[in-house]
């Protein structure tokens, strides 16, 4: 579905990322994980358009990337939960839902669409005249995956989902991880909580300063002493 | 070493060029230039380091006025008033100046507090017009035949003697350009513009030395201001204040180049001479055109040439000459 | 919840010092508070105060929407008002055509040069220093103000329409022109919150001016929203000037007498936040007003000035502002 071959990247005369080469097959759910400032969230964002490539290939689905202007790239299908959430803090949950459907094409189906996300989070619907900058920090993550499901993405790009959450909070959103996928969707998702996450997905990337060193299935990686050593603590 | 020499050399020229004599229009207009170049260089003191006023024309106003205020009504000769102005411009300075930089206020914020202080000025001038003439202007009395010697009222019939005054006058400008540029402030108000949390991280006071270049900058503008009303014998509200005056400087400023020496003078010398060239060429109907023109200009240095004109070519040159130590281009800094 | 607190001791000590303002200067003049509270006079000057706030709610309203989407300040906002007011003026005056036809034309015209502006200027210093955006539209302020003297020259035009007045009370007479001014804008300011609130476009626009870089996550493009919010602010100082040009004649400095001041109610209201511009209008005309009534009319104009710089201190948020 998505593939990045020899992708280079970064922001005035840093170089961030470096050659990277990493494939995300539909229906798949996929990690990529590292220390920080290793270039993970950069990572994402050159996927979604909002840093340009400086060399190398994307592709979703055949469909060039690098070519394609940020704000067209939602229309391949590709849904970006961002570092920090980053709602529109002074609107209300359902005003932030209302522009995660700002495509034409989720527009016309924004009814339908709203269902889906409050049937798949009814605690948004509870609060959705909330403002969201109000929500703990367990809904505010909810509400952001809400906003980007809205625009009915095949891909979704999560960018450290249980940065600054509680522990159980944290549990509940890898759950949501999972009940995503059984929605069919395709994950592609950034995480320095390395245990928690290599339950949840099929595969995963190691990327660090701005390479990636290591790929495997994550039973394969989980089961690595280097991977244990270095990112579990074990 | 040329920093200093340079202008000397320069000044020097002038001085002799007046001694020839020159006729008594290009020396007025070299006045003029030079009188605003000085107010210039005092607003570039604090445009360099982003501290961007739109509030000169509060200084310049005060400068004028209140030297023209004390030798009409209290029969103060200049030379007395005009260290009062200059106080009173520093005490206003700081009194604007210490809360803005205590709180923090900065960028477009910072200009648009100073553009409230630069009208505050205008408006009450006109609105003490029983005694500063409104918006019709002000004059300076006369100084008399022969009661009052000329150098006691700062006043002369002769252009030369102006001539030589704007001249040492804009020298001195040049000099504190030059010795602020070359001081410990100028590093300490460089890291502050570059980031003012990690300047203030750094140990520095970043209220203090803002404070210090800003009462340097406003005494110097009102300077400029009282220079004028010597010389013109007349002032007028939208001539010294207000907003058309602030932005005045600010283009002749970035238009010259904020960030060297002769920027400012430059700066002066090409909008001057343009409102005079259209002037005398295109006559009355040309009235407005000046300003068009820089308008256009303003806006296409900004996007163009940040630096300014002379501050592009002095980047060309010196990319030119250090190509080999340089790896990359100069970026184009914010102002 | 504290927020809330200061914002009621900031109203309580805005009142106090109103009050101040209004009966003090003549309790001290006439030695009698009594006289003062029925100066019949003193509330004429507060009404017109209030409808003059009005005016100054509308003018800001147009430069607080570009600021909070586009995040540029528009110093030339007041000349564009000034064209669109000769705008109206020629077309009525010199070319016959009858106002009701030559005010939207106006109001086009704004609008169209609200989209040149942003189109050929601000699109290309996004990201520039805020600085430099805020001097290149005071580029564009020289360049509107010697276009008009070019074009139209320095005389003072005057539409020739009168509204008249009516009496309010028997010594109270309200001027239509202004009185019409004042229920237009604030029209002007309920549809715009209906706008901004209840439809998409509008939602879209506030999205924009909470974060710009999650808009473009969320498909929208940046320019075009950018350009529809410079035209709807330049459709509004179009608005402003078919309002001010029943009242005030027409020259092209017309926008320096009224331009400070716009930018100071935006800024005191918190630049971006169109409820405390609204509230930042009505404050600083009734300090115009009150100051012109006690002394001067620039007197007014400098305690508001002198008032907005004391207010940068207290709050450099503005008054309905928040910290970033």
């Amino acid at each position: 579905m998505l593939a990045l071959s020899n992708v280079d990247a970064g922001y005035g005369t840093f170089q961030a990322l470096f050659d990277c080469t990493l494939e995300v097959k539909a229906g798949e759910a996929v990690a990529v994980i590292g220390p920080n400032g290793a270039g993970k969230t950069t990572l994402m964002r050159v996927i979604s358009g909002l840093i340009p490539a400086r060399g190398g290939r994307m592709d979703m689905e055949g469909r060039d990337l690098v070519a394609t202007p940020p704000h067209r790239i939602v229309e391949l299908g590709i849904a970006h939960v961002p570092e920090h959430r980053r709602l529109f803090p002074r609107m209300s949950v359902e005003d932030n839902l209302r522009m995660g459907a700002f495509v034409p094409s989720a527009r016309a189906a924004y009814a339908r669409r709203l269902d889906f996300v409050y049937d798949l989070f009814p605690r948004m619907k509870e609060r959705r005249h909330q403002l969201a900058g109000t929500l703990s920090g367990g809904e505010q993550q909810m509400c952001a995956i809400g906003r980007a499901l809205m625009s009915e993405p095949k891909l979704l790009l999560l960018d450290e989902p249980s940065a600054g959450l509680a522990p159980v909070i944290v549990q509940r959103i890898f759950e949501l991880v999972r009940v995503i996928r059984e929605q069919g969707l395709t994950v592609l998702i950034v995480e320095q909580n390395v245990q928690q996450v290599l339950r949840v997905v099929d595969r995963a990337y190691v990327l660090e300063a701005g390479s990636i060193r290591m790929s495997g299935s994550a039973e394969e990686l989980a089961a690595s002493d280097d991977i244990r050593r270095l990112y579990m603590g074990l | 070493m040329n920093g200093l020499v340079l202008p000397i050399v320069f000044a020097a020229l002038l001085a002799v060029a007046a001694l020839i004599g020159i006729p008594s229009y290009p020396l007025h207009i070299m006045i003029v230039i030079l009188i605003w170049s000085f107010t210039y260089t005092g607003w570039s003191l604090m445009g360099r380091f982003g501290l961007v006023s739109l509030g000169h024309g509060a200084f310049m106003g005060l400068g004028a006025y209140a030297t023209a205020l004390l030798w009409n009504y209290a029969g103060m000769t200049p030379w007395l008033g005009i260290p009062i102005a200059l106080a009173l411009a520093a005490l206003l300075a700081v009194i604007v100046g210490y809360p803005c930089f205590k709180f923090r206020i900065t960028g477009h914020y910072f200009a648009l507090v100073t553009l409230a202080l630069t009208e505050v000025v205008r408006q009450t001038v006109i609105a003490t017009r029983d005694h500063t003439g409104g918006s019709l202007g002000f004059t300076p009395t006369p100084k008399g035949n022969d009661e009052t010697p000329g150098y006691i009222a700062l006043q002369f019939e002769d252009k030369e003697t102006w001539f030589l005054i704007v001249v040492f006058v804009w020298l001195v400008g040049l000099l504190i350009w030059r010795a602020v540029d070359r001081s410990m402030v100028r590093n300490a108000l460089d890291a502050i513009s570059e980031d003012e949390d990690s300047a203030a991280a750094a140990g520095i006071n970043v209220t203090w030395e803002k404070l210090k270049i800003t009462v340097l900058s406003a005494v110097m503008t009102a300077f400029g201001g009282a220079m004028y009303v010597q010389y013109q014998l007349f002032v007028a509200p939208d001539t010294v204040s207000g907003i058309g005056i602030s932005l005045q400087i600010v283009f002749a400023v970035v238009a010259g180049g904020v960030f060297t020496q002769f920027g400012p003078t430059f700066g002066a010398i090409i909008t001057l001479l343009l409102a005079e060239i259209l002037r005398i060429y295109i006559g009355t109907d040309a009235v407005g055109l000046d300003n068009a023109i820089y308008g256009v200009a303003l806006v296409l240095f900004i996007v163009f040439l940040p630096k300014g004109i002379l501050g592009s070519i002095e980047d060309a040159v010196r990319r030119r000459i250090d190509r080999p130590e340089r790896g990359k281009a100069a970026t184009v800094s914010d102002l | 919840m504290g927020k809330i607190d200061t914002r009621v001791w900031l109203v309580v000590i805005a009142a106090t010092l109103f009050a101040c303002l209004a009966y003090v200067p003549a309790i001290i003049r006439e030695g009698d508070l009594g006289f003062a509270v029925s100066d019949v006079f003193l509330y004429e000057a507060m009404i017109n105060g209030l409808l003059l706030g009005g005016v100054l709610a509308l003018l800001s309203l147009g430069l607080n929407l570009i600021f909070g989407v586009v995040d540029v300040v528009w110093i030339c906002y007041a000349e564009i008002v000034m064209l669109g007011m000769y705008g109206i003026y020629y077309l009525h005056s010199v070319y016959g055509v009858p106002l009701l036809l030559a005010m939207p034309a106006g109001i086009l015209l704004t609008a169209l040069i609200g989209y040149a502006v942003h189109h050929l200027v601000i699109r290309h210093l996004l990201d520039s220093a805020p600085i430099n955006q805020l001097l290149a539209t005071g580029g564009l302020l020289f360049f509107f103000q010697s276009v008009a003297t070019l074009a139209f020259g320095i005389d003072f035009r005057n539409l020739g329409v009168s509204l008249g007045s009516f009496p309010l009370t028997e010594d109270i007479y309200i001027s239509w022109s202004r009185l019409a001014a004042f229920i237009v804008a604030a029209g002007c300011v309920i549809f715009l919150y209906l706008f901004l609130t209840r439809t998409f476009m509008g939602t879209a626009i506030r999205a924009i001016s909470q974060d710009r870089e999650i808009m473009t996550l969320m498909g929208a493009a940046q320019g075009r929203l950018y350009l529809i919010s410079s035209a709807i602010g330049g459709g509004l100082a179009g608005l402003a000037a078919c309002l001010l040009v029943l009242q005030y004649d027409v020259h092209p400095f017309v926008g320096l007498s009224f331009g400070p001041i716009t930018f100071m109610i935006c800024v005191l209201g918190g630049l971006g936040n169109m409820v405390g511009g609204f509230i930042a209008a009505f404050i600083l005309s009734e300090l115009i007003a009150l100051g012109g009534y006690h002394f001067d009319l620039e007197w007014g104009y400098v305690f508001a000035f002198a008032f907005f710089i004391a207010m940068m201190f207290v709050r450099p948020e503005g008054i309905m502002g928040r910290r970033s």
